[in-house]
């Protein structure tokens, strides 16, 4: 395991710096002066220009300015905003916890339904169940989900007025962060019906969000399903009399869910991908919508900040994921 | 072949095209998406024409007119007006142009560098291989739209770098996908009898090689385009690809949230446009692996 482990993290660092040369590229890229980029101002006096070229380092060659990069971020200095003038990780850290929640609720709802579809899909094989839910799932992962989110909101919030359009809670409470969870926040203070707000405002952009995970969860657990269950080990388990549900339950589930690990690794890609576009349309406080404004404020140093540490969360994550599967499978841990 | 197959007097095996069609049309899933992709390929090419309207037209007397079916609909615009009078149907009918063909072409590009890559990297192991395949990590580890998105940030918002932004999300996978074809290839008998004849190295990979490996790659090209038309979509929806008044589907949707109390016509239609779309291209997709796939045809 110790060897594996290693193999593994030999692989993620040159992945890692990687990165860190992407960004520290970007607002170098862009056409126009870097200095007016990462520092946002314009007209600036010749005398000005030459102390920020100075300060931001940007006349020395292009691999000190790489190596001072790298350990402003490795001591944790990710630049400033030249929008809110506040640190990069900070606004970040303090951001992360929305979209954490939301991408949170999102997965639990896309396995909470994919995987009991899907074992019910392979199991009723070619049965209307199966078409009718696999006809589903195309369309469910086939789904652009900003506008997914839209008819979301033209369904629930303004047709049947069930669900509020956008926030994280009603402009009625206010709570303070201590965990930055808001389920979390609410149920520790005293005010009446904040959960229950809270939870309100979370339904419609976990659904959006959840929606192509979710097809792809169910997809992924009926294939896998139905191959399992043509194995040897299950017509023995039948023969030997077991009731239906053991074999599938017991017997097939826990060798069907693990190509399932696979996809709930690569859904944080996609959960991170889509929170930019949901979070955007929900006018959810979390990265993604920080993300996309950063762009259109041309902020360089938060993007940059922003794409190193989302590469960062899904490094670590499918690390976790294939660590995990080599845990579960000792195929993978001993194989090739 | 046919010579060998009547002596020994085996039913004559047939055409490979043949056999394709045979699996490919016995999937009612496959032929609708291919039915839904040439019905959408005629609106496309035929939009000039078929379209009641000039997609940029403004008709100041029609301003947000609901579609035919609602009170106060009309059959002069079928899917209703936007808020400056322009008629639906028009625009994602000449909509169909843009997604589609730039999501086609996105596609196209991305294979034909991809292959390139790949096979380069495929065939000379060592450091040019672990230098591509490295930069291809890179680019594989933020989500594509994420990727895209950093692209468009540094290039600046419009529809060809966006474009160009898609391209470039979607390359590692093709060069990816090459390069694991063409490995597992080169070692096998006919590729060393091609050297033994004496092929140089452009021959082998393009003549002997890369037709072997054309299958997965067909399957993943018609997927990716489903792809690079939702991302097109979203980057147009985010105000960062193609920019009004052209008609692309995601910009078309990008003012709606807007309109969503008054007027859902306006949210409704271009959405619906890229799902049948993206269904469609997805739905071929997976008709083409299950026919091209030779496990699961036995």
């Amino acid at each position: 395991m110790l060897t594996y482990l290693l193999k593994k993290l030999g692989m993620i660092v040159p992945t890692f710096f990687g990165v860190t040369i992407l960004a520290f590229l970007l607002p170098r890229l862009v056409p126009g002066d870097p200095i007016e980029l990462m520092v946002g101002e314009r007209g600036m006096s010749p005398e000005r220009h030459a102390e920020l070229l100075a300060r931001l380092g940007l006349d020395r060659p292009w691999h000190e300015q790489y190596l001072s990069y790298i350990s402003d971020v490795l001591s944790g200095d990710l630049g400033t905003s030249i929008v809110t003038r506040e640190p990069v990780l900070s606004e970040f850290l303090t951001l992360f916890p929305a979209t954490i929640e939301l991408s949170l609720c999102a997965i639990i709802l896309a396995l909470g339904i994919g995987i009991p579809v899907g074992i019910l899909a392979a199991v009723k094989r070619g049965t209307l169940f199966d078409y009718l839910t696999m006809g589903i799932s195309v369309t469910g992962y086939s789904m652009p989900i900003f506008w997914w989110a839209l008819l979301l909101i033209l369904m629930f919030s303004v047709g049947l007025g069930w669900t509020p359009v956008s926030g994280r809670l009603s402009a009625m409470y206010w709570i303070d962060a201590t965990t930055g969870f808001m389920l979390i926040d609410t149920l520790l203070s005293d005010e009446k019906g904040d959960f229950i707000s809270a939870v309100r405002h979370l339904i419609l952009p976990s659904i959006a969000l959840a929606t192509i995970p979710l097809a792809v969860i169910a997809r992924m657990t009926r294939s896998s399903m139905l191959e399992v269950l043509g194995e040897d080990y299950i017509r023995t388990a039948r023969a030997k009399g077991l009731t239906p549900f053991r074999v599938i339950g017991l017997h097939a589930l826990r060798n069907a869910l693990i190509p399932v690990i696979t996809v709930i690794g690569l859904a944080v890609g996609t959960l991170l991908a889509g929170a930019i576009l949901t979070e955007t349309i929900f006018a959810w406080p979390g990265i993604g919508k920080w993300i996309i404004e950063s762009v259109h404020r041309r902020d360089y140093p938060s993007i940059q900040g922003g794409i190193l540490l989302v590469a960062c969360i899904i490094i670590i994550v499918n690390l976790s994921v294939d660590l995990l599967y080599g845990l579960i499978n000792p195929r993978i841990r001993h194989g090739r | 072949m046919s010579g060998l197959s009547t002596t020994t007097q085996n039913p004559k095996a047939p055409h490979p095209l043949a056999e394709f069609w045979g699996y490919f049309s016995a999937n009612r899933g496959a032929m609708l998406g291919l039915g839904l992709l040439i019905i959408l390929l005629i609106v496309m090419l035929g939009a000039g024409f078929l379209a009641p309207h000039l997609p940029a037209e403004q008709y100041r007397d029609a301003l947000r007119m609901p579609p035919v079916w609602i009170d106060g609909g009309s059959w002069r615009f079928i899917l209703g007006t936007d808020d400056i009078g322009r008629d639906i149907l028009s625009r994602i009918m000449h909509g169909a142009q843009v997604s589609m063909s730039v999501g086609g072409m996105v596609v196209l590009l991305a294979i034909v560098l991809g292959i390139t890559l790949g096979l380069i990297a495929g065939f000379s192991p060592g450091i040019v291989d672990t230098t591509l395949m490295r930069i291809m990590d890179i680019l594989l580890a933020l989500p594509g739209l994420l990727m895209a998105l950093v692209i468009v940030a540094i290039l600046g918002p419009s529809l060809s770098n966006a474009a160009i932004a898609i391209v470039i999300v979607q390359l590692p996978h093709f060069v990816r996908l090459t390069r694991a074809s063409v490995i597992n290839e080169r070692t096998k008998d006919y590729v060393t009898a091609s050297i033994v004849s004496g092929a140089r190295r452009p021959r082998l990979m393009v003549i002997t090689v890369l037709p072997n490996c054309l299958a997965p790659l067909i399957v993943q090209g018609t997927l990716s385009v489903s792809n690079a038309i939702l991302d097109l979509a979203a980057l147009g929806f985010l105000g960062l690809g193609a920019q009004p008044p052209t008609p692309e589907w995601g910009t078309m949707l990008a003012n709606a949230l807007q309109f969503i109390q008054s007027d859902w016509w306006i949210v409704t239609f271009p959405g619906l446009a890229i799902l049948i779309t993206v269904v469609a291209f997805n739905l071929l997709g997976d008709g083409l692996r299950d026919a091209l796939d030779p496990k699961l045809k036995r």
